[in-house]
């Protein structure tokens, strides 16, 4: 965020409750003393649009939106550097995926890059009860922008020729190996 | 020395090398190790995006198999994202004395349930810890002298839930290196992150996180590694680094089995070299006897 990019306190929608949602942290959130260790441990951090500690500070006060819509959330590649560093013991690496649940719930448009991979990894996973690279980065593929899958094919090709990833005939449908754990998890999720 | 062996996703394909070399070394090293049987994925860094019962119940199918099946072994695993993820869901039923009982209510449909008894062990914490260094050197039949090595742990591999090390300076492999003869150069990437998932969906973040490893590695001649994603990263983008850096890097990528290995003199079939991306050939020329 530039120092041009002011958030008008008392225009912007906010919602107190959101820190609630914020697993595991939720309200050790209010420890935080926006001291900026987690920036500046963080490997990711020049190339967020908020920094963590802004991001913390934002989710503090309610800025639920600001928080869901920001790229930084989809940067984080969970080094948990911030987490151990915290001097307040905030678990927040653990809380940043909470983040991204919530954004992936929302639908949230943007990021679709990011988005867009947890989606495909899941529905491999849930499928094949384990995770098969090529299926996987051809969803992932096909649901961002197929032409950039040009980039990687040197590389696509490499790894062929290493071993390293195997070409394999997709059999989507038919029920998937991991589907009834699956639902079992929606339905008692859907209870509490 | 008895294990039950959970090698995760990649260990069986994009990693076989790390699966095969670890299982030869252990065995060399005279571990018994049995694979478990009927694993699945322990829900990567995907299963607790989609939802947080998921995020523990994927690991929990797993420690319910080496539940049954262990007797009283413990479970190896050499991915530190499943490491991760199965201490993880270790921690979160420690703390929530109601959560085991909503796992097992979703591991009812795999006819399964777990009593929360299996302790999950790294390859990286099994190989400093269960076995002296003696033992390990008088393996060694091919010593690496003359090959200097950069030890890299990454992040889950040490934080936050590994109680065999410092979190953030580790040492668990300093003395292994040391007995096979090898020379260690240190630097201060040893526990940094090598992008994971960023390479694919934020390329331009993960390939500078990736050169600043690479860049403090560059006077070893190969970089030893004890985790499957921070291997793919290193190895497999040292071209789109160099151009992101500006100037060439060119390093050979080990799996720390790989190289004791290597030491030890097992066979290519159990070390495959050849499936690199980067060529390991000149760390092989370099030593003696080649």
């Amino acid at each position: 965020m530039t120092t041009s990019e002011v958030i008008n306190l008392t225009t912007v929608k906010r919602d107190p409750t959101f820190v609630d949602s914020l697993t595991p942290a939720g309200r050790l959130l209010s420890r935080c003393i926006q001291c900026g260790t987690c920036t500046a441990s963080c490997p990711s951090a020049p190339a967020m649009d908020f920094t963590p500690r802004q991001m913390w500070r934002l989710a503090q006060l309610g800025f639920q939106d600001q928080v869901l819509h920001s790229k930084a959330i989809w940067l984080c590649s969970l080094c948990y550097t911030c987490h151990v560093r915290c001097p307040r013991g905030i678990p927040l690496t653990e809380t940043i995926v909470k983040l991204k649940q919530l954004a992936l719930q929302e639908r949230i448009s943007e990021w679709r890059e990011s988005t867009a991979f947890y989606r495909a990894f899941g529905d491999v996973m849930r499928h094949y009860g384990r995770t098969k690279e090529i299926e996987f980065m051809v969803r992932y593929f096909l649901a961002t922008n197929p032409l950039s899958a040009l980039g990687y094919a040197g590389l696509g090709l490499t790894l062929l020729r290493r071993g390293k990833v195997h070409l394999e005939v997709p059999r989507l449908g038919g029920e998937g190996r991991l589907d009834r754990l699956f639902e079992r998890v929606a339905e008692l999720e859907g209870q509490q | 020395m008895k294990y039950l062996f959970y090698p995760g996703c990649s260990a069986e394909s994009s990693a076989l090398e790390y699966g095969t070399s670890t299982l030869a070394v252990l065995e060399a090293l005279g571990a018994e190790v049995e694979e478990l049987k009927d694993w699945t994925c322990c829900g990567a860094s995907v299963a607790a995006t989609l939802s947080d019962l998921l995020g523990v119940v994927l690991p929990a199918r797993n420690l319910a198999l080496a539940e049954q099946a262990g007797n009283g072994r413990e479970m190896l695993t050499v991915c530190s994202a499943c490491y991760t993820n199965f201490r993880r869901t270790a921690a979160a039923i420690a703390a929530q004395p109601h959560l085991l009982d909503t796992i097992n209510q979703a591991l009812e449909v795999e006819g399964l349930t777990y009593h929360g008894t299996v302790q999950t062990r790294h390859l990286m914490d099994v190989l400093a810890n269960d076995f002296d260094l003696e033992t390990i050197a008088a393996r060694v039949q091919r010593p690496l002298a003359g090959l200097t090595v950069a030890p890299y742990y990454g992040c889950q591999t040490v934080r936050p839930y590994s109680p065999f090390d410092d979190d953030q300076r580790p040492t668990s492999m300093l003395g292994i290196l040391e007995a096979l003869g090898a020379t260690v150069h240190r630097h201060h990437r040893e526990a940094s992150c090598c992008g994971t998932s960023l390479l694919t969906t934020k390329p331009d973040v993960g390939y500078q996180m990736v050169g600043a490893i690479l860049e403090a590695c560059e006077p070893a001649d190969c970089i030893v590694t004890v985790c499957p994603m921070c291997h793919m990263n290193l190895d497999s983008y040292q071209d789109k680094v160099s151009q992101v850096v500006g100037h060439p890097l060119h390093i050979p990528i080990l799996f720390l089995p790989q190289l004791m290995g290597l030491a030890f003199g097992l066979p290519e079939s159990a070390l495959m070299f050849k499936r690199h991306v980067v060529p390991v050939g000149p760390v092989l020329a370099q030593l003696p006897g080649s």
